[in-house]
Order: C-alpha cells, then sequence, then structure tokens
C-alpha cells in the first residue's frame, strides 16, 4: 500500500514513447472492455434460459444500430486481446523478448487484428443484421 | 549473507507469503480461453441466424454445454484476475481499493453463477 507523501521511483515518464508501449496499454484496456462484454454474454445466457420474449427483447437491442456498432466493438477488443495474449504467453516462455522479435511480433498483432476485426465485423453485419 | 530462515527459502514465498499462484491460474486460464475462444465464436455467429428454441437446442447438447461452462468459467475467473491487477496498480487509497477487490470479487462471482445457472436451466430443461 502506497503512502501519498511517499517518493516514487520513475516510471513512465522518464521513458522515450514507443509505439509498442500502446500494444501494451491496449491489452489492458481491450481486457477491461471485455469485462463489461462478458456481461452482455450473461445477460445473452439468461435470456436464452428465460424464453422466447426476453430473448426477443436481447436479440432487438443487439441488432439496433446501437447494439451491432457495441458488438463490433467487443469483437475488436476480443480480437486483439486475443492475438496480443498468445503474444504475451510466448513472452512468458522467454521466446521473443528481444527487440527486433517484440518489433515483429507487434506488427502481426496489429495486422492479425484488423484481419480477425474485419471477418467478425463482415460475419456480424451478414448474420446478425439480417 | 543470508539473513533468512532456510525453511523460508525452501518455501521460495517471500514476504508477501504468495503471488505465484495468481500468475499461475492467469497463464493456465489464458491458455484455456485461447483454446476455446474459436469455438466459441462460431457457436455465436452460428446462434446469431437462429431462433431461440434452435439456440436453446444446440446449447442444450452435451458437448456445447459443457464447453460454455468451461468457457465463463475461466472467463470470470481470468476477468477476476485480470482486474484484481488492474485495482493493485492504480487504486492506492487503501478504503478505495479493498472497496473495489470486494466488487470486483463478487461480481466475477455472481456474473459466473448466472451463467452456470442460465446453462443448467437450458440443459434441464427448466
Amino acid at each position: 500500500m502506497a503512502s501519498p507523501d511517499r517518493p516514487l521511483s520513475p516510471h513512465l515518464q522518464v521513458y522515450r514513447w514507443q509505439w509498442t508501449m500502446s500494444l501494451s496499454i491496449l491489452h489492458r484496456a481491450t481486457g477491461i472492455a471485455l469485462s463489461l462484454g462478458a456481461l452482455g454474454l450473461v445477460w445473452w445466457l439468461l435470456a436464452l434460459a428465460g424464453g422466447e420474449d426476453g430473448y426477443a427483447r436481447f436479440m432487438e437491442c443487439a441488432r439496433s444500430p446501437l447494439g451491432l456498432v457495441v458488438a463490433a466493438g467487443f469483437g475488436a477488443c476480443l480480437v486483439y486481446h486475443f492475438w496480443n495474449g498468445i503474444r504475451h504467453l510466448l513472452w512468458d516462455t522467454g521466446w521473443g523478448l528481444d527487440i527486433p522479435t517484440a518489433f515483429r511480433t507487434g506488427m502481426a498483432v496489429i495486422v492479425l487484428t484488423v484481419l480477425g476485426t474485419g471477418l467478425f465485423v463482415a460475419a456480424l453485419l451478414m448474420k446478425g443484421a439480417a | 549473507m543470508k539473513l533468512r530462515h532456510p525453511i523460508a527459502r525452501a518455501r521460495g514465498l517471500g514476504s508477501a507469503q504468495g503471488g505465484v499462484e495468481h500468475w499461475w491460474a492467469q497463464r493456465w486460464n489464458s491458455v484455456v480461453l485461447m483454446l476455446l475462444t474459436p469455438w466459441f465464436l462460431w457457436f455465436v455467429f452460428s446462434a446469431l441466424g437462429a431462433s431461440q428454441a434452435e439456440v436453446r437446442a444446440m446449447l442444450a447438447q452435451p458437448w456445447h454445454a459443457a464447453l460454455m461452462l468451461v468457457f465463463v468459467g475461466m472467463l470470470f475467473w481470468h476477468t477476476m484476475l485480470g482486474l484484481q491487477v488492474v485495482i493493485e496498480d492504480y487504486v492506492h487509497a487503501p478504503w478505495m481499493e479493498w472497496t473495489l477487490h470486494l466488487l470486483n470479487r463478487l461480481a466475477c462471482l455472481v456474473a459466473g453463477l448466472l451463467s452456470v445457472v442460465a446453462i443448467g436451466r437450458i440443459v434441464f430443461g427448466l
């Protein structure tokens, strides 16, 4: 527990900004966002168990323009957290910690996230908006 | 110079008396979630085009029900551990930190149990 008046060790402000830092912060941000998305999953399961009326209400919300935007947002977060999570697991084995590899895997995560999100949104629009 | 008692060194827990369990739990449930996520996305997108009765029948199948139970269990465990670290890192006022830890654990537990109950209702046709 930090006492507020204690001098702090230098952290963020002493480092030059690098794009890989954004990936690290984004992993945490998408994780927090997905915590809310997980509540959407609970809502879906409860509606599904509850009966036709509740399920119809859920699907009405999910299929509204706002619902589709929120679903696409959670989809993007899930795709990013999935690929970057694999990157983290590889780091945990000790692989890929050198800077050139970390840059390459970071780029791969960005490309895979764009592709995966595109696929997710396409599937959502094809099946969800119909 | 070793000032620590040999038994303390052998236990390897340090002054916090713990810590690695959280790390290992987060790795294990990451791996399980990574393996289940493709199935989960497939399930959700299959469900999107179907009626409530059809989705219910699909989730009532033993394999789908079992995988969904594992998925929500691991999901809310993973969520609880992840949010715990966020709270530890950014919230420093003790009363606020412990309140948030309590709310986080309670919310993840209730959300996970609600999901299990919902899946149970679907499987047993209640």
